[in-house]
């Protein structure tokens, strides 16, 4: 039975919110930022809700200026390259009932969106989970309902699941998910980052456990923090981070243990592999990743709708393929090397209604909040 | 990336839970989840399955870790409580 | 640009019709191109995009307002779409301060296969809201359209009312405060709920009445001090902040710990990934009143059964016009103001 009251309260809803012990986390952060003494000090997260939460709880406006705390390539919808998005739109224009979560409706491809290609007539459903799609097909079995599953990992073992389940004849997937630890290994590669310390995704470490960091460590002597999403979560992980920036000291630390164990949920990771298979891929406006998209192993071909349809993406791009994405620097803009302003299509070509790289898809990208506020304003004063 | 929001486990059948998220309800897929869950339990919830379940003991070792943060003196390192260091100090150096 | 994105721009999409940005830019471009000058320097006028048109005649504001209703499903928890229709213009003619509805009107389209019986729920649905209101529908308009042609019904009505006073959506002034009538998020979470079978188990039921009566009490308790008003529908209380800072020339700062939420809808928008901020609402109001009145209306507010939950939630600065600034209880950022339909989200 606990008696802590506090704990009680934190308890019934798992919500680590109190404001006292935010603020006191800050000075800790401040301090030893301070104690570190350059300036910047670069750490990066890379998981969208991670910077939805930053976000959403105001987090930014109490970090120390010394500190810069990037949003690396952690949005799967952003990160999801056009000719991917491209392929749902196609289907939909096929006659296909496109199912798809939605985040994934307004992100433009080459020319379309799910969302336009649904003015245009084509069938697109709104689903919060992957069974809901199964569901669909069930409801209309004169129809092909084909789910454009997107995310990380975290949410293709939830496709994973279905897959291994029973499903009608009418149902394929179109994976367009995407697993971050290569990613984490492009961002440490690049020659000039700045970044000292990642921030991993706790709910991706639910699933893979923390010790797939461990060979990350080793290799490039950056700290790795596995934190939670709740404002606590964030910046206790934060602090542990730049202690470790500060000792020097290259490991993974676990600040999420009551969801994140050394092995993961083995069980899951088991369905993942056994349904999906990494290949390599280009991450919107990023770069080629290797091992950075999941899809469908060869026995479940008869449910891969890549395998299953013949998708005309010729008629979407006037029969010439997109080039804009060559000029796209989101991979620096990610890795703190370049601003958004130094990119040439920034403004210009690449906008928050036409965005060409992630930076500009997810609404907490770097180039969209410097495209709609001209930079991260300070509002400490008001 | 993942929308994770916790809830506690009302009731349990063949692969799915009724859980409770302080306000509204829904069904979770236990799927791949890798424990057994039972009523009481609190599991975290994406998109419709559970992905863990979250022992209650572990809520209670996370604010302490928090602490742990906190409590640290300006010679880096001291975990002792900051009343408990008061309390040796306000009994005066003898 | 590809010959497809070419006509993407030229088409309309859902996002023209959900209160954003998008819409704002699309009644300008489009609708506004032909639109003659006020026949006195008094009259509202389509240019000022408040929530109706006020004409000076005589010695007195005659006010007008219009709204289409397409609401699916058309029976939600709480309400349906003929509840919606009356609710929407009483509501739109009280945000400009006429609370005494002289007539509304209502036209209805209907696609052949429509249940009768459903008709009838609808019709018994927006008599029990006009009573509540103190209205009445004085004049409709009843059309059939082709199975396929349109998606079971489309409701449209007009309100009339006097006033004489009319109240803007562009009267802040720097130290002014806000006061929100209720709690937020309760429409829109859920219509998402039920239109996307979510399955959520929860209360999750429409707010949609009729305020002109705790406009009413407002008016009274507030007199000059209430300064302008505006109903945070599509868009939500973010939406409506938005346009009465752009349009005052003020900056926001809004409390978020002060907003009042249901707990089913704090729960469900945790869920999905929503901002009860960004969410509609069918019977609250925004406030702008001067600093010295707030207590007054505010009370005035929680006497009435509507606004027994009403709150003091924001106020106004000279920073930063046109935005919306949001304290957390962390830390301070700039809300942003919704684009497009509500959807739940994953990441």
């Amino acid at each position: 039975m606990i008696e802590n009251p506090r704990a009680e309260a934190a308890l019934r809803q798992l919500k680590f919110r109190d404001p006292e012990i935010a603020r006191r986390l800050v000075r800790t952060i401040e301090r030893v930022t301070h104690e570190i003494g350059r300036s910047p000090v670069s750490v990066m997260h890379v998981c969208g809700s991670h910077e939805q939460a930053i976000s959403k709880f105001g987090l930014r406006a109490t970090f120390p200026k010394d500190l810069n705390v990037i949003m690396g390539p952690g949005c799967p919808v952003c990160i999801t390259d056009m000719p991917e998005v491209d392929e749902g739109v196609a289907l939909a224009r096929q006659g296909c009932v496109v199912a798809s979560y939605g985040d994934m409706l307004r992100v433009r491809g080459t020319a379309l969106s799910l969302n336009d290609a649904q003015a245009e007539g084509a069938s697109v459903e709104v689903v919060y989970s992957a069974t809901q799609a199964v569901e669909l097909a069930r409801a209309m079995p004169d129809r092909e309902v084909v789910f454009f599953a997107t995310g990380f990992e975290t949410t293709a073992v939830a496709t994973a699941a279905i897959v291994r389940g029973n499903l009608p004849k009418n149902f394929s997937i179109l994976s367009a998910h995407k697993y971050i630890p290569p990613a984490m290994e492009i961002v440490a590669e690049m020659p000039e980052t700045r970044v000292e310390g990642f921030l991993a995704a706790g709910h991706a470490a639910t699933i893979t456990g923390w010790g797939i960091f461990e060979p990350f460590v080793e290799r490039h002597r950056i700290p790795v923090v596995v934190a939670g999403f709740e404002p606590l979560d964030i910046l206790a992980g934060l602090a542990r981070l730049v202690e470790l920036v500060r000792d020097g000291e290259p490991a993974v630390v676990n600040m999420f243990p009551r969801c994140v164990t050394r092995e993961g949920n083995l069980r899951a990771q088991e369905e993942l592999w056994s349904v999906f298979r990494p290949i390599g891929g280009r991450w919107r406006g990023i770069a080629h990743v290797p091992n950075g998209n999941l899809r469908l192993r060869d026995e479940w071909a008869h449910v891969d709708a890549r395998r299953r349809f013949t998708i005309d993406l010729a008629a979407l791009w006037d029969g010439v393929p997109p080039a804009l994405a060559a000029d796209c620097v989101c991979g620096d803009i990610m890795s703190g090397i370049s601003a958004p302003t130094d990119c040439k299509l920034f403004g210009k070509e690449c906008v928050p209604d036409a965005p060409v790289g992630a930076c500009m898809v997810s609404s907490e990208g770097a180039c969209r909040i410097w495209h709609q506020y001209g930079g991260h304003p300070n509002l400490e004063a008001l | 990336m993942c929308l994770g929001v916790p809830g506690r486990v009302v009731s349990v059948r063949e692969g799915f839970a009724e859980v409770d998220f302080w306000g509204v309800r829904r069904e979770v897929c236990l799927d791949i989840v890798d424990e057994p869950v039972a009523p009481g339990d609190y599991i975290l919830n994406h998109v419709g399955f559970a992905i863990r379940r979250i022992p209650a003991e572990d809520i209670e070792q996370t604010l302490a870790l928090y602490e742990t943060l906190l409590e640290e003196a300006a010679d880096g390192g001291d975990l002792m409580a900051a009343d408990v260091r008061s309390e040796i100090s306000a009994t005066g150096k003898k | 640009m590809s010959t497809l994105a070419v006509e993407a721009r030229e088409r309309i999409t859902l996002r023209h019709g959900s209160g954003g940005r998008a819409m704002r830019a699309l009644i300008e471009d489009v609708f506004l191109q032909s639109v003659e000058a006020n026949a006195s320097p008094r009259d509202v006028g389509p240019e000022a995009m408040d929530d109706g048109a006020a004409l000076w005649i005589g010695d007195r504001w005659i006010v007008v307002t219009t709204d289409s209703h397409v609401v699916h499903p058309v029976f939600f928890p709480g309400g349906d779409i003929g509840r919606l229709s009356i609710c929407g213009t009483v509501n739109d003619l009280a945000m400009m301060g006429a609370t005494e509805v002289l007539g509304l009107t209502c036209g209805v389209i209907l696609e052949e296969g429509f249940l009768r019986e459903d008709l009838e729920r609808i019709q018994a649905s927006m008599a029990e809201a006009c009573r509540e209101a103190g209205a009445r529908i004085v004049t409709g308009d009843t059309k059939v359209m082709g199975r396929g042609e349109i998606d079971g019904i489309v409701l449209n009505t007009a309100g009339v009312a006097a006033t004489g006073r009319v109240v803007r959506d562009r009267g802040l002034s720097v130290g002014d405060r806000i006061i929100v009538t209720g709690a937020v998020g309760d429409h829109g979470l859920a219509i998402l709920a039920a239109r996307h079978a979510l399955k959520l188990e929860g209360d999750l039921v429409s707010d949609v009445a009729p305020i002109n009566g705790l406009v009413r009490a407002a008016l009274a308790a507030g007199g000059d001090g209430l300064v302008a008003m505006k109903d945070p529908t599509r868009g939500g209380l973010s939406s409506a902040l938005h346009e009465m800072a752009q349009k005052s020339g003020v900056g926001i700062v809004l409390e978020e710990a002060a907003v009042p939420v249901h707990e089913s809808v704090r729960a469900a928008a945790d869920l999905l990934g929503i901002d009860p901020l960004h969410v509609a609402n069918e019977g609250k109001a925004v406030i702008g009143v001067r600093a010295d009145a707030a207590d007054a209306v505010l009370a005035a507010l929680r006497a009435h059964p509507l606004g027994r939950e009403a709150a003091v939630v924001a106020r106004c600065i000279a920073e930063r016009p046109g935005n919306v600034i949001l304290d957390t209880g962390f830390g301070k950022r700039l809300l942003a103001e919704p684009e497009g339909e509500l959807l739940p989200r994953i990441c």
